[in-house]
């Protein structure tokens, strides 16, 4: 059994606390993992991703090779596209609609959704409306994760969930409630959507 | 470097770490603590960056281990790398000689499950052995008999190398290839074949280069593929000089980054061992045309961005003028809409490009450089600037943290008008600015007069990181 996620966004919303929950839950699955990132100049309002590799057999690259990819994970519609070529044929792709505009040529809205909606396994949610929505606008991530969960076979709801709280827990009991609130919400609307 | 060299000295054992650039400024007490030898483990790790994420340039590290003389480990995974860090200490103790660990992205910005070992006590205080303490002192007549032995002792390091687990040959059923594949290129290769490689492979994650397996592959295999992470110098050995496209090296043909079979330049991944082997991709999508590069930018509400207004507004007075920039979050002011800085080069050379170039007749000549790269390497700069009276201005963009790096401590916050004024800087001529835009008339005001003044002046434009300001501004809600 294996599981290989990219995860996408822009720099500073929050991919990498996603990465943090899912390699804690798999590390107490006893599950192999490699998660490769970048740092630097990509914080600044550039494109940022990370490969998270989840196994039950020895990883060998901690890159993704292309069309091995299970499941994109994204936080922002567009940058889910710019994985399409390691996505597997018969792979996910689990992504916020609200779309991140610091760039002045970002293309029309619609037509990034209509390039989403051409592959087969879609699943499209408003992260950051949910997040609002559940009472901490800041947990986009989490809802997104929360989303994931719908897809993400190798590692139980559960187990995610106590990732959060451990993760988070010396933040204080507020942030780590806030966190599983806006998963939770993500894991329903997942429920909802996924066919 | 050199404080690590003082704590193995003492005895002590010391781990310096950096990326590859920093084996530049560190450079000469490296290679030289190949000839002082290791009194206390000393164990050098650089992160190479192949494909330049986040840097100048994709130096390999190895190079300098092979100039220093000095053994390299390069680890393929995580808990090889956690597994060498005590091993290269072993090493360097057992023969009194530093050990540089290379690594490449993937590996040190990486996660991945590494069974720990029991952590073993810091070393007691102890001096060098008598018959080995003066070497050192590196006077020409000491460090000749010390450089001799060195390169002697290169024929043990070699034999240890091919002795150790850490380099291996595997054999594979197929001979028409035979594949050598160093620290993590490893991983790339077996990416492609989970049940073993097909072809005989050598997997070298330990230099001196372990040549007894190599003579071995040879004997059957009459092509050899060098995959390695960073540029070809294993490869370039084997083809030699005098290598011939027909006729190989000795017929001993060499594939790699130099013949094309992998590109030149940049990170290796799976797919192009893949490609290499003529092995099949999965199926997979088309790249989107929906997708536009989305290149990093300064921070809204940084102080960088006023300053860069300010200084452009100003600038476009003068015909001729030329910003030379530096190392930080502040590069960023070559991209639009500020197109604000003509050079960046490596930390400190804002200061001493700028003198350089206003000796030569630039003007106005104006170096822009951060806080933390300011302390780092950017005093010196000023003292030679004062000392001939270059006609610079000097423009420190202070966000009293280092920004770019995650909001690290700066070693200058709270002191750089006493350095300036210490390293003799006329104290009218250092001036301080906040960067906001209600503040531009006096922005610009400031900066204007001190172009105009023809001596070293410095302008520091002092406001918080927005994003460290933010990270006190939550700290303290939450208190």
């Amino acid at each position: 059994m294996k599981q290989d996620i990219i995860l996408s966004g822009v720099g500073g919303q929050g991919i990498l606390s996603i990465a943090t929950v899912i390699g804690w839950a798999a590390l107490e699955e006893n599950l192999h993992l490699k998660q490769a990132e970048v740092h630097g100049m990509s914080q600044r309002g550039g494109d940022v991703q990370s490969n998270l590799r989840l196994s039950s057999e020895t990883i060998f690259s901690d890159l993704i090779p292309k069309g091995e990819c299970d499941l994109i994970l994204s936080l922002e519609p567009m940058e889910a596209l710019r994985y399409l070529p390691w996505l597997s044929r018969r792979g996910w792709i689990v992504t916020n609609t609200t779309p991140f505009l610091n760039i002045p040529n970002y293309p029309p809205i619609e037509e990034v959704m209509e390039a989403l909606a051409s592959v087969p396994n879609v699943i499209t949610l408003d992260c950051d409306a949910i997040a609002r929505e559940t009472g901490s606008p800041r947990s986009a991530n989490m809802v997104l994760l929360g989303a994931s969960a719908a897809v993400l076979e190798i590692i139980s709801p559960e187990k995610l969930r106590e990732g959060i709280t451990a993760i988070f827990s010396r933040k204080g009991e507020a942030v780590v409630a806030a966190n599983v609130a806006a998963f939770d919400a993500g894991l329903e609307e997942s429920k909802k959507l996924k066919k | 470097m050199e404080a690590a060299l003082g704590v193995s000295y003492a005895g002590k054992r010391a781990l310096v770490c950096m990326k590859h650039v920093g084996m530049n400024v560190c450079a000469d007490a490296f290679v030289n603590s190949a000839v002082t030898g290791a009194n206390g483990g000393l164990v050098i790790a650089a992160c190479d960056d192949p494909s330049q994420h986040s840097s100048q340039n994709e130096q390999d590290s190895r190079f300098y281990a092979d100039f220093a003389m000095m053994p390299c480990f390069e680890p393929s995974n995580q808990q090889e790398a956690y597994d060498m860090v005590q091993e290269a200490f072993d090493y360097s103790e057992a023969n009194h000689i530093p050990v540089l660990i290379r690594l490449t992205t993937r590996m040190a910005h990486s996660r991945a499950v590494v069974k720990a070992r029991a952590p073993r006590p810091q070393n007691e205080m102890h001096f060098p052995p008598k018959d080995i303490a003066k070497f050192w002192v590196t006077l020409p007549g000491i460090s000749r008999v010390k450089v001799k032995e060195l390169a002697e002792v290169q024929h043990k390091f070699r034999h240890d190398s091919e002795l150790s687990e850490d380099n291996y040959y595997e054999g594979g059923p197929d001979h028409s290839l035979g594949i050598v594949a160093c620290g993590i290129a490893y991983n790339y290769l077996m990416e492609n074949f989970p049940d073993g490689c097909i072809y005989p492979t050598l997997k070298v994650t330990r230099y001196p280069f372990p040549t007894k397996f190599l003579r071995r592959m040879t004997e059957s295999c009459k092509t050899i593929l060098v995959i390695e992470e960073g540029q070809p110098l294993i490869e370039e050995r084997l083809r030699g000089i005098l290598y011939d496209e027909e006729e190989g090296n000795g017929k001993i043909f060499v594939k790699g980054r130099l013949d094309g079979t992998l590109p030149r330049t940049g990170e290796l991944n799976p797919d192009h061992i893949r490609k290499a082997l003529g092995l099949k991709s999965g199926e997979t999508f088309a790249a989107s045309d929906k997708t536009v590069a989305r290149p990093p930018a300064l921070c809204q509400g940084c102080g960088h961005r006023d300053f860069y207004t300010a200084l452009n507004a100003v600038l476009a007075k003068y015909e001729g003028s030329r910003v030379f920039g530096d190392i930080g979050c502040y590069t960023l002011g070559y991209m639009p809409p500020f197109h604000a800085i003509h050079s960046c080069v490596e930390m400190g050379a804002s200061l001493t490009m700028a003198i350089g170039a206003a000796n030569s007749g630039v003007w106005p000549s104006v170096g822009v450089i951060g806080d933390s790269t300011f302390t780092h390497s950017g005093m010196t700069g000023l003292l030679d600037a004062v000392n001939s009276n270059a006609d610079i201005t000097l423009c420190i963009s202070d966000n009293l943290t280092t920004g770019m790096t995650g909001g690290q401590d700066s070693a200058g916050t709270g002191k750089l008008e006493k350095i300036c004024a210490a390293i003799g800087v006329p104290e009218e001529h250092i001036r301080t600015i906040i960067p906001l835009p209600k503040n531009y008339p006096d922005m610009e005001k400031v900066i204007e007069e001190e172009i105009n003044y023809h001596g070293v002046s410095v302008v520091i434009c002092r406001r918080e990181c927005i994003q460290t300001a933010k990270r006190h501004a939550a700290a303290k809600i939450r208190q």
